[in-house]
């Protein structure tokens, strides 16, 4: 393995890391204050990647404008599923809001297939962040769209660190996630704080939406499909409910990936697989995770 | 001694919940636990049976050491218990909420029950008169064939104390059995706990809020606030006891 | 009625049911004579697989409480044992023509029914090694930790060409299914999961379903009783796997990916968690409607007009039904008992005066 060829492989495995990272947080979000698994989480991604999609190649917007648009659809998504499958069943046995979850994912995924259809769309890509477009570090070549997300997604999670430690919003947040019924008794719309939480979420599933679009150029319906199910399996890794621990996990997930490809060329062929294996002995050895609190239940 | 608890610790994260508390009963006894809110005593109740291994000391039933063992094993064992909130199968039927306890000491197969035997069909029978006859005992017969959630409060009350009392246990524990009840009813319970104590011939732990209740039938108390065993005597030592009425403040109910 | 009762009454009405529906399917020709076209049966040989498939997973999901996502993974397992043990070696040679199959697998032929019960032990097999770990982790965990299995499972068989042929798939193997087999496995696993669940080891699952803390404290070991239902719904799963493969005479992996589990989910859900009659309604329900919809995705003539068919609009239609059901009729058809006319008639009821059923 070169020298080059190694840094490719981190760079890749930073970048990947940071479009898990910013996904599973959504999932620790909405797990921390619902637990509810959102199974359809993962299809807000390929929401984003398509509008924007339609509105550079049909609207013929420039990218920024087509960016902000797709995040608020994206976000708006994410806020009407919350209000109309898993809102009403609130006080369901779990088990009854997480198919809810698998129904509303599937719908989402097989209502792209009808809308936009089944066949992969090339994602249309800005000059500077074209494939081939790289940047010269020394011997290293390393491409511009692998430099730019992490750096956004650093950005976009002090963003969010900034919101949920130090705004009232972000407070009640983590009032709501421990403890619905006393966070309401102190005044808390509970149902204002879980949309807003589902919002930011989605929100930056849809920016890495984009960016993952921007870096595997190939859309297709049911793209969200497994990145959403890594992305759940880092957040768990990392300990559900806690935000870092997302972040934590979502690297991790990138770099084991991106390692397994790198140098165990055989098994790639089960590069999906690991992350499940990673789920299985994470729950079997320390189910709260790396960063995870242990929850009392009472009995 | 039949259960004997010594320097149980259970700690939560950083919070002690239970602190060195120990307890020891003879055989037919009826013992009463009691304490201000959160004092720890529905978490002894879940170390003594197998719910949470206790951070630190020992269990012991008839001198067997059953420190963590598994509720069910424990079950097994002969010891029994209810719950604070009510968790009975309520879909499940009352005479199913206590064939479940039956279940442990089937002895025909998983194979016997698919191919509905006759070797099964026998056990079943046997099953379901045994249900019935302790549904009799205590007033429930009636009811047999209803939902369990359908139940008025109290029934569903007694439903819970005969469901534990089907594992047929030597010591059971009772977790505010009372709480809910009006006057009547739980002089009503007060009455049942000592007849079944009678006819099961059993050991009673007891968990109560109501004064009169637990002062009314227990032998002796032992008094628990923030997990340390603060007295312990016959009802009227514990009562007169400073630290007692200290530890209440008021909190009192009068008969 | 006593029990002996309920079981005589039971077995003429599974023999009396076979007979009926072979009759109609023409599965009698040798005695003369002639039913459906064979459109119908292989419509009513899938709504069979649908109602065993179904009541199995209900077996774990609905009646025992604990959410298994991973029953595609098991008829995978099911329907590859069998594929490979009823095909014959001549067409083994030719199927695997990338690379040969491993020498044992390569001349073992055995009838249909020994294929069958070993492709569910297989799969039941693979459910202990699954089981084992997941079955101790709480409701959304254990979801997501059988679907990670079963994806695990999916993927091996891909990549074991030798064993499988990998993503080649198998072709040719031999449709020994009939109505006889369909409906019959479908009445034996009614029969037989009625008796268990109405048993005392059904009353142990549906107390762990209610509650399983209660239900530890009252002697049940919940740990063995989980495991035994999960491996039950296995064996199940994987017999219908095997009948399936013999229906469609041709599997690969992709069809074993978590569309399956969900479209038997959904059925389950449709007829109520809870009601082994009700899986097998629903079953017939969406197995006809699956077909039925197919009209909605082919081209269409009206006179002049050509009506565009929509590829893929029954899945959202179906989809949108899962949601519909779960948060308006969480209970399905027939919630938590068995088939009575009585109880149909609520549920309609139910249904019209749009009252939402309590949970």
């Amino acid at each position: 393995m070169t020298i080059n060829l190694f840094f490719q492989h981190l760079a890749n495995a930073i970048s990947l890391g940071s479009l898990y990272a910013l996904i599973a947080i959504g999932y620790t979000m909405v797990y921390g204050i619902l637990r509810l698994i959102n199974f359809a989480h993962g299809d807000l991604l390929m929401v984003a990647a398509y509008v924007v999609f339609y509105a550079q190649g049909i609207f013929h917007l420039p990218l920024l404008p087509s960016v902000g648009l797709a995040v608020v659809l994206t976000t708006a998504t994410g806020v009407i599923i919350e209000r109309a499958a898993y809102r009403p069943l609130r006080n369901s046995p779990r088990s009854t809001i997480l198919i809810s979850a698998i129904g509303i994912s599937f719908l989402l995924e097989n209502l792209a297939i009808v809308v936009f259809g089944g066949r992969p769309k090339s994602f249309p890509l800005p000059q500077w962040l074209d494939i081939g477009s790289a940047a010269q570090i020394g011997q290293v070549t390393i491409e511009n769209i692998t430099f730019a997300i992490p750096v956004v997604t650093v950005t976009l999670l002090y963003v969010l660190l900034y919101i949920v430690q130090k705004t009232k919003t972000g407070m009640a947040m983590r009032a709501v996630a421990k403890d619905f019924e006393t966070a309401r008794l102190m005044g808390i719309s509970v149902d204002r704080i879980i949309a807003v939480t589902f919002s930011l979420g989605s929100a930056l599933a849809a920016v890495g939406g984009i960016m993952w679009s921007m870096k595997f150029p190939q859309i297709n319906p049911l793209m969200g499909m497994m990145p959403g199910l890594k992305c759940f399996i880092a957040a768990v890794f990392g300990g559900i409910g806690n935000i870092a621990g997302a972040v934590v996990g979502g690297f991790v997930l990138g770099v084991v990936e991106i390692m397994i490809v790198a140098f165990l060329p055989d098994v790639s062929g089960y590069r999906d697989a690991f992350a499940f294996v990673i789920l299985i002995a994470m729950l079997l050895v320390r189910p709260t995770g790396l960063i995870g609190e242990k929850a009392a239940e009472k009995v | 001694m039949i259960l004997s608890l010594s320097g149980v610790t259970m700690r939560f994260g950083g919070l002690v919940a239970v602190d060195g508390f120990s307890l020891s009963l003879e055989p037919g006894e009826l013992v009463g636990l009691i304490g201000p809110n959160g004092a720890g005593k529905t978490t002894v109740f879940n170390v003594i049976t197998g719910v949470y291994a206790p951070s630190a000391g020992k269990v012991a039933l008839e001198g067997r050491d059953i420190t963590g063992m598994r509720p069910d094993l424990i079950t097994s064992l002969g010891m029994a218990r209810t719950f604070q909130n009510v968790r009975l199968f309520s879909q499940m039927t009352v005479l199913e909420n206590i064939l479940v306890s039956l279940h442990r000491r089937l002895k025909a197969s998983i194979a016997d029950a698919f191919a509905w035997t006759p070797r099964y069909q026998r056990e079943e029978k046997c099953m379901r008169e045994e249900g019935m006859a302790l549904l009799s005992q205590v007033n429930l017969a009636d009811h047999a064939n209803a939902r369990g959630g359908s139940l008025p409060y109290g029934s569903q009350r007694r439903l819970e104390i005969a469901r534990a009392l089907a594992t047929g246990p030597k010591v059971l524990l009772l977790d505010e059995p009372a709480a809910g009840m009006n006057p009547a009813e739980s002089t009503e319970l007060m009455r049942f706990i000592q007849k079944i104590r009678r006819d099961f011939g059993l050991t009673i732990l007891l968990i109560e809020h109501q004064m009169r209740v637990i002062m009314g039938i227990s032998e002796r108390i032992i008094v628990i606030d923030h997990g340390i065993t603060i007295s312990r005597g016959t009802p009227e030592e514990v009562s007169r006891d400073p630290k007692v009425i200290e530890a209440y403040l008021g909190v009192e109910e009068h008969a | 009625m006593t029990p002996k009762d309920l079981s005589i009454r039971r077995g003429i009405i599974f023999l009396l049911a076979t007979v009926a529906v072979a009759w109609a399917g023409g599965d009698l020709r040798a005695v003369g004579v002639t039913g459906w076209d064979s459109y119908s049966v292989r419509i009513v040989n899938l709504m069979g697989i649908n109602a065993v498939l179904a009541m199995s997973l209900n077996l774990i999901n609905g009646f025992t409480g604990q959410f298994s996502l991973g029953h595609a993974g098991f008829m995978a397992v099911g329907a590859y044992t069998t594929a490979l043990l009823t095909m014959d070696p001549v067409t083994k040679k030719m199927v695997y023509f990338m690379t040969p199959i491993i020498p044992p697998l390569q001349n073992l032929t055995l009838p249909f029914i020994v294929a069958l019960l070993f492709g569910g032990a297989m799969a039941a097999l693979f459910a202990a090694m699954v089981g084992v770990p997941s079955l101790q982790l709480r409701g959304d965990y254990l979801a997501i930790a059988t679907l990670g299995f079963a994806e695990i499972i999916r993927l091996v068989i891909q990549n074991a060409q030798v064993i499988t042929n990998g993503a080649l798939g198998l072709k040719g193997i031999p449709a020994k299914v009939n109505l006889w087999w369909t409906i019959g496995v479908a009445l034996c696993t009614y029969v037989l999961l009625r008796n268990l669940l109405q048993s005392s080891f059904g009353r142990a699952l549906r107390s762990i379903r209610e509650n399983e803390t209660a239900a530890q404290a009252m002697g049940i070991n919940l740990f063995r009783h989980k495991m035994i239902s999960f491996l039950i719904s296995s064996f199940v799963a994987g017999v219908g796997g095997g009948l399936l493969a013999s229906l469609l005479t041709t599997i690969d992996p992709v069809m074993f990916k978590f569309p399956l589990t969900f479209q038997i989910l959904l059925t389950v859900v449709l007829g109520g968690m809870g009601s082994l009659s009700g899986s097998v309604l629903a079953a017939a329900i969406v197995t006809y409607l699956m077909e039925f919809l197919r009209i909605v995705e082919e081209p269409r003539t009206l006179g002049f007009l050509t009506i565009p068919g929509i590829p893929g609009l029954r899945m959202v239609i179906f989809s949108f039904a899962l949601v519909i059901v779960v948060i308006w009729y969480p209970r399905g058809l027939l919630g938590d008992g068995e088939f009575s006319v009585g109880r149909m008639l609520n549920s309609f009821r139910r249904m019209v005066t749009r009252r939402r059923a309590a949970v």
